[in-house]
């Protein structure tokens, strides 16, 4: 391919003047402008009925107000947020908005000039009057790279891209060439985020040294991982990121098709892909002749139909071409014979979006961050037990501890830490213990869990670890495509002695043979689905085996999660007199009056539903748990004129 | 041949005639059960002729993707999210709950056709666990009253709409 840079430059620089005619309209000294974030999580707590009120209420004020949708900025607990923009004011966060304070929002703080402090996070730029986002406590150990333009622009108008520095490294990359494009990111250490951690220029370098001249490059945006969604966010929030990440990829290994295969769960996110797409292309960054630079690349969307093993990369191929899911052996690898047998380059979301800054920024401003292995940023999806979940990003290297306690703001309502799940169910969960391991590829696969795409979901003391260990066991059997027998059927014969630990019925010796079992199924599969399975089972046996142990020998669940090892009874001493909240919430009627008109439970009748602790008032907390059943106190009976009542 | 069957043969007819590339199977299956809300057979038969497939062949595809379906969904599909985070906040009981109240297991479609239960691995909203779709409406912090207050909801609009339909009549 010969292209013509010179073209190119000309051309993109036309498009920063008119990005920055866009920049001075929205974002300007005199610009009025609010940005609502609309990605899922922000629609669900209704985000757009918010958009929707600041429109309304927008000829209120005397000048121009644009409201824009926008994606994530990944506080999710904080949901809906909005950033509103007016002169002399820095741009201001608000969060937990409704309809009527965007409208208070409208009127007093664009119209009158009061700021409404009591509902502000933080602003986003430095300033002299007011504390800003990078003083929150979690701001402190982020280092925003893929995260840095997301929730900030509306992801159908390119220009607002380009006005954020989007698309500057494509326009470096077309000017480098191939074998430049390959340096830089060899020397920048970039390695595969989707959780192998390959060096990323490895793959580039095999497919261009193949002889075929029709090649593909593909997204792998099937983020299958329970409990991880940093990709739907980047896809939701900088589609942009990913398309410039794609045509650089495309330029390194000459390749004038890509595909984005995104998992038909995340609806939003192809909406978003499609939208900025026609955007790009009408920008002239897609399509024939970029730029007037003679270089031809589109995109595709491909929609996956949910298979968790289609996130390995032949079977993701053998999906597209219109086959059960199933991986095959390699070599090949797919840089050398991949989509319809062509060389083909697979990367993940973040492994692209990365791109862009690292040809624009250069190299070694990516590389000076994280460690001496695992260069740049990680970014992470907190869920579970936390206080602030969602999106954080940080250098690799960052402790767990500093992940879960200083950004995550730890665990809710006073309970007590127990586990870090990470890498989803290829993953493992480490206990207190391990919280000082380093977040980086080596170091996690060193303590037995993995980076895995980045999913992190934090586990307090009423969780039971074996069953959190037979909730992935569940999933990873569920999920098995079936082609090697130890995965198809290993898993599920842990997944029997996994059941019967639960339920009390397991023996000792059932813990070896589930070890045995484990070690074969990594040993005995082909691909990383069957391979990492065994890790949650091996990772809680090794930290917590005492667990195990109580469910087999006291038939006892120390969490009391287990239903088949737990009961619930209500305290008579905390139980109100004639409080009767509990009785109307339990399904079965379980619930009775006593004669000392306190309540009790028919453990006969009980299905375990876990109805009567929401119902029971905060004030007398009378319902608990008990484990194991044999422990229960006996209850005052059902009087014998009051069956049924 | 069934007024729906026409109109299914028709609709992979217009599907063909509109695409100009090699058709992909799976994105034909998608687009199918988009339009349709399941895969229904004759589709299959009709596409697998079309494609130069067997009907084995076809099935053998289908079945594997959990997104396909080959009944047609409730009028309100419920899907109750399965993810880690939704499983570790209780969202167990939240299906058994679904499963209590509308008297089918997941995976199920009440005889009145009005409720389609399903479990989906993880829509990628963590932080609003546990989960539950209710058509394409993402429902965060669910608990088992949560359920009883959404089933209460749409048979009050039922009820409306009756009264409605009384009132016209």
């Amino acid at each position: 391919m010969d292209l013509n840079p010179i073209a190119a430059r000309s051309a993109f620089e036309k498009l920063v003047a008119n990005a920055a005619v866009v920049r001075e309209k929205l974002w300007g000294d005199h610009a009025y402008t609010v940005m609502v974030g609309c990605a899922t999580c922000g629609r669900s707590a209704g985000a757009l009925a918010v958009a929707e009120s600041f429109r309304r209420a927008s000829g209120k004020i005397d000048a121009v107000l644009n409201v824009l949708e926008v994606g994530c900025m990944g506080h999710c607990y904080a949901e809906p947020m909005a950033v509103i923009k007016r002169p002399d004011y820095p741009p201001m966060v608000y969060h937990h908005l409704n309809p009527i304070m965007a409208k208070n929002l409208v009127e007093r703080f664009l119209v009158e000039g009061d700021p409404l402090l009591e509902f502000f996070l933080g602003a986003t730029e430095n300033n002299d009057m007011l504390p800003t986002m990078m003083d929150l406590p979690r701001y402190g150990k982020e280092v925003r790279k893929l995260l840095k333009k997301c929730g900030m622009y509306d992801p159908a108008d390119v220009m607002q891209s380009i006005a954020l520095g989007g698309y500057a490294g494509l326009i470096e990359a077309i000017e480098m060439g191939p074998v430049r494009i390959i340096q830089v990111v060899k020397e920048s250490g970039l390695r595969g985020m989707g959780g192998a951690g390959f060096e990323a220029w490895r793959k580039f370098e095999t497919c261009r040294a193949q002889a075929e001249e029709e090649r593909y490059i593909i997204c792998n945006a099937d983020e299958g991982d329970p409990g991880a969604f940093m990709d739907r966010t980047l896809l939701e929030s900088d589609p942009h990121a990913v398309i410039e990440g794609l045509l650089i990829g495309a330029l390194a290994i000459s390749s004038n098709r890509g595909l984005i295969y995104v998992r038909a769960e995340y609806p939003l996110a192809v909406e978003m892909l499609h939208r900025a797409m026609d955007a790009a292309r009408k920008a002239g960054l897609l399509g024939e002749n970029i730029l007037g630079s003679g270089f031809r690349f589109d995109v595709e969307v491909f929609e996956g139909a949910g298979a968790f093993v289609c996130g390995e990369e032949t079977a993701l191929i053998a999906s597209i071409e219109g086959r059960r899911g199933e991986p095959r052996i390699r070599p090949p690898f797919t840089a050398q014979h991949g989509l319809y047998g062509k060389p083909t380059v697979l990367n993940n979301v973040k492994s692209l979006a990365s791109l862009g800054s690292i040809l624009s920024e250069g190299a070694d401003v990516f590389a000076n961050i994280g460690t001496p292995k695992s260069k740049g940023t990680g970014l992470f999806a907190l869920a579970g037990k936390i206080v602030n979940p969602g999106l954080v990003e940080v250098p690799m290297g960052t402790t767990l501890r500093e992940l879960v306690f200083a950004i995550g703001g730890g665990i809710p309502a006073g309970k007590k830490f127990k586990a870090v799940q990470i890498g989803g169910p290829s993953g493992g969960c480490l206990p207190e213990e391990y919280l000082d391991t380093s977040i980086d590829f080596d170091e996690l696969k060193r303590a037995g869990a993995m980076m895995g795409s980045g999913g992190l979901v934090v586990l307090d003391e009423d969780n039971c670890m074996v069953d959190t260990a037979k909730f992935f066991l569940e999933f990873t059997q569920e999920e098995s495509c079936g082609k090697c027998t130890f995965c198809r059927i290993g898993t599920r014969h842990m997944l029997d002695l996994l059941e019967k630990i639960t339920q009390g019925n397991a023996g000792i010796s059932d813990l070896d043979r589930l070890k045995e079992l484990a070690e074969d199924v990594q040993r005995g599969s082909l691909c990383n689905l069957g391979k990492t399975a065994p890790n949650p089972v091996l990772t809680t046996l090794r930290f917590f085996e005492a667990e195990y142990e109580a469910h087999i020998l006291e038939k006892r669940c120390p969490s009391k999660v287990c239903n088949a090892l737990s009961a619930y009874f209500i305290l008579p001493e905390k139980c109100a007199r004639g409080c009767d909240a509990c009785v109307g919430s339990c399904p079965p009627e379980a619930i009775y009056t006593t004669r000392k008109r306190i309540k009790a439970i028919d453990q006969s009748l009980c299905i375990k539903c876990d109805s009567c602790v929401g119902a029971c008032p905060k004030e007398y907390n009378a319902v608990i748990k008990i484990s194991p059943v044999d422990k229960l106190p006996p209850a005052e009976p059902r009087p014998e004129d009051r069956k049924g009542v | 041949m069934t007024e729906i069957q026409e109109e299914i043969i028709a609709w992979v007819e217009g599907y063909f005639d509109s695409i100009n590339e090699k058709p992909r199977l799976i994105s034909v299956l998608l687009a199918l059960q988009k339009k349709f809300g399941y895969l229904p057979t004759t589709g299959l038969r009709d596409i697998a002729h079309r494609m130069n497939l067997t009907p084995a062949n076809i099935y053998g595809v289908a079945t594997f993707y959990n997104q396909f379906r080959f009944q047609p969904p409730g009028r309100y599909p419920i899907k109750v999210c399965m993810g880690t985070a939704c499983h570790i906040k209780q969202g167990t009981k939240v299906l058994e709950h679904w499963e209590r109240c509308l008297e089918i297991e997941e995976g199920q479609v009440t005889a009145d056709g009005e409720y389609s239960l399903d479990r989906v691995a993880c829509v990628g909203c963590c932080t609003l666990a546990p989960v539950t779709l209710v058509g394409d409406e993402v429902i965060g912090g669910m608990a088992p009253t949560k359920v009883d207050g959404i089933l209460l909801g749409h048979k009050l609009e039922r009820q409306a709409r009756e009264s409605e339909k009384q009132k016209d009549e």
